[in-house]
C-alpha cells in the first residue's frame, strides 16, 4: 500500500515542489496519476523509490516508512516497487536475457532461480523468443516490454510507471496499457505517471490529478473532469 | 556473500580490468613506478640502517678500571658491569693486551713502545641504544671501582649516527606516504573512469534494489587485481633492480666497502610489502572512486 499524508516536499535550490500532497492507493488498484510539468509527479516518484526524503510528512510505502528510512532500508524498499522508465534504461550492449539476469544478480539471485523466472517474465509480456536480440534490435514498444519484464523480475508487489509510453506510438501505448493492465489483474499495483490525456480517457481506472504539488482531483474516469 | 555472488564479483571485476584496457594499463604502470620508488628507498634505507647499526656497534664505550686492582679483581667486575641498564656485552681487555695491541700500531716508533704497566685494564662495553650513552657513561663512571673521567665515550658521534638515522627514516617516511597518495589518487582515477562509464547499469542496479555493497563489490575486485598485478610487476622488477645495484657495488673498487644487504634475506619481507602496498592502493583507489557514484 501506498500512502502519502501531508508531504512537503522542499528542494534545496528553494523549489516547493509538493504542498502538503496527500493520497492513498490500496494493494491491487490501477492508477493513474496526472498533471501538467511541475505539478510535482516525479516528485512523487522520487519519494516512492527513496530516491528523495519528504521535508514534512509522512511516506508509507509497502510497509516501509520513508520518513526515518534507513539507508541499509532503501534496496530493500525498492525490491518491493518495479519502476518502468519512459527511455527503458536497458543496457545495450547486453542481450534481452543478460539485461534480466543483470537485475535479479543485482538483488543476489542465484542461477536456478534466474533460469525459472526470466522465461516466466519474458512469457508474461510476450517476448519469450527475444531472449537473445540486443535491445537496439528491437522496437520501442518491445523495449518498453523488455523493461516491464525487468520490473516484474524480483516479483514486486507495486509498479510504478514514470511516462512509460512517452517514446511510443498510439498503437504501442495501448498495448503497453493492456500490458500493464493485466499485470495488474495479477495482483500487482500499478501506478503509472503520464500526461497521455487520450491514453487515460480509453481506460476507466482512478485518475489522482497533481496541481501545484496538492491533489486536484482524484476519482474514476476522465483525466480533465471533475477537477477541484 | 554467497559463492554466486563470490565468482559473480571477481569475474565483473576482471571484465570491469579488461573492458578499459588502456587505463588499466597506465594505472598498473605508474603503481609499480611508485612501488619501485617506495621500495628503492626503503631498501636504501634498510642498508644505511644497516650500516648504521655497524657502525653503531663498532662505537663501543671503555670504561678503564682502577689501577690499584689486580687483574682478578678487575675480571671480577663483568657482572656487575653487565648488571648496568642498556650494557649489552661487555669484554675484558687487560693492560697486557691494551699495551700489546698500542705497540702494535705504532711498532715503528721506539717511543710508543711503552711497558705494561704504563696501561689500565679496562673494559669495551657494547651499548644496547648508544642514544643513552650518556646516562650509562655515567652510571659506569659512578662505580668505585672505576670513577669519575675514567669512561671513554664518543657522544657526539652517537648523536650523529642517531640523527643520521632520524633524518633518513623521516625522509623515507615521507617519501613513501606521498608515493602512497599518488597511486591511490591514480587507482582512484582509473575506477572513476570504469565507474563513470558504468553509471546507467549502476543506476539500474540501484533502481532494481542492490545494495551499495553489492554495487561496490566488483570495483573493489578491479582495485584489489589492478594492486596486485602491480606488486607482482613490480617485486620482480625491485629485485632485478637491487640485484644489478648490488652487483655493480661489488664489482667497484671505489664505493665496495658499502656492504649490500642480500636481497634473498629479505624477499619475503619486501613481497609481502609490496603486496600489501598493491592492494591496499587498489582497494583504497577503488572505494573512493566508487563512493560519489553510490549516492542515488
Amino acid at each position: 500500500m501506498i500512502r502519502l499524508t501531508d508531504v512537503v516536499k522542499e528542494y534545496p535550490n528553494g523549489t516547493h515542489a509538493l504542498n502538503g500532497l496527500s493520497m492513498e492507493i490500496h494493494d491491487g488498484e490501477f492508477v493513474f496519476m496526472v498533471g501538467p510539468s511541475g505539478s510535482g509527479k516525479s516528485t512523487v516518484i522520487k519519494l516512492l523509490i527513496g530516491e528523495i526524503e519528504p521535508t514534512q510528512g509522512r511516506v508509507m510505502v509497502n510497509g516501509f516508512s520513508l520518513r526515518n528510512i534507513k539507508e541499509w532500508q532503501i534496496p530493500h524498499l525498492r525490491r518491493t516497487v518495479g519502476v518502468i522508465f519512459q527511455d527503458f534504461r536497458l543496457i545495450e550492449h547486453k542481450s534481452v536475457y543478460d539485461n534480466m539476469v543483470f537485475a535479479m544478480r543485482a538483488v543476489g539471485a542465484g542461477p536456478r532461480e534466474i533460469k525459472k523466472r526470466i522465461p516466466y517474465c519474458l512469457d508474461l509480456v510476450g517476448l519469450e523468443n527475444k531472449g537473445r536480440r540486443l535491445p537496439t534490435e528491437l522496437s520501442g514498444g518491445e523495449q518498453q516490454r523488455v523493461a516491464i519484464a525487468r520490473a516484474l523480475l524480483n516479483n514486486p508487489s507495486t509498479i510504478i510507471a514514470d511516462e512509460p509510453t512517452g517514446n511510443l506510438d498510439p498503437a504501442r501505448s495501448l498495448e503497453i496499457m493492456r500490458l500493464l493492465e493485466r499485470i495488474n489483474a495479477l495482483g500487482t499495483t500499478v501506478l503509472v505517471v503520464t500526461h497521455e490525456k487520450d491514453l487515460v480517457n480509453r481506460f476507466d481506472k482512478r485518475v489522482i490529478t497533481l496541481e501545484r504539488g496538492r491533489v486536484a482531483n482524484d476519482g474514476r474516469g476522465y483525466y480533465g473532469r471533475n477537477t477541484i | 556473500m554467497n559463492r554466486h555472488n563470490f565468482f559473480y564479483f571477481i569475474r565483473e571485476g576482471v571484465y570491469n580490468m579488461f573492458s578499459h584496457g588502456f587505463m588499466s594499463f597506465a594505472a598498473v604502470g605508474i603503481t609499480v613506478a611508485c612501488l619501485l620508488i617506495m621500495g628503492t628507498f626503503t631498501l636504501v634505507a634498510v642498508n644505511a640502517n644497516a650500516m648504521l647499526a655497524d657502525l653503531e656497534s663498532q662505537n663501543q664505550v671503555l670504561a678503564f678500571v682502577d689501577e690499584n686492582l689486580s687483574e682478578q679483581e678487575a675480571r671480577a667486575l663483568e657482572s656487575k658491569l653487565r648488571a648496568v641498564p642498556n650494557v649489552a656485552d661487555v669484554t675484558f681487555i687487560s693492560n697486557a693486551e691494551a699495551a700489546e695491541a698500542f705497540r702494535g700500531r705504532y711498532e715503528d716508533e721506539e717511543l710508543f713502545q711503552l711497558p705494561d704497566n704504563n696501561f689500565r685494564h679496562r673494559y669495551a662495553i657494547d651499548l644496547e641504544d648508544i642514544g643513552r650513552m650518556g646516562e650509562t657513561k655515567a652510571a659506569l663512571e659512578d662505580m668505585p671501582e672505576i670513577g669519575r673521567g675514567n669512561v671513554n665515550a664518543y657522544e657526539d658521534e652517537a648523536e650523529g649516527f642517531i640523527t643520521i638515522r632520524n633524518v633518513a627514516g623521516v625522509v623515507c617516511m615521507v617519501l613513501i606516504a606521498v608515493l602512497f597518495l599518488v597511486s591511490v589518487f591514480i587507482i582512484a582515477n582509473t575506477i572513476k573512469l570504469t565507474t563513470f562509464d558504468r553509471r546507467d547499469e549502476i543506476a539500474i542496479m540501484k533502481m532494481v534494489g542492490a545494495t551499495n555493497g553489492f554495487i561496490r563489490w566488483p570495483f573493489v575486485y578491479e582495485g584489489f587485481l589492478l594492486g596486485l598485478f602491480s606488486a607482482v610487476i613490480g617485486f620482480f622488477l625491485q629485485w632485478g633492480l637491487y640485484e644489478a645495484v648490488a652487483r655493480s657495488v661489488a664489482s667497484n673498487d671505489t664505493i665496495n666497502l658499502i656492504t649490500v644487504v642480500p636481497f634473498e634475506g629479505m624477499w619475503t619481507y619486501v613481497a609481502v610489502i609490496f603486496a600489501g602496498a598493491g592492494m591496499l592502493i587498489g582497494v583504497g583507489g577503488s572505494l573512493s572512486a566508487i563512493r560519489k557514484f553510490l549516492q542515488v
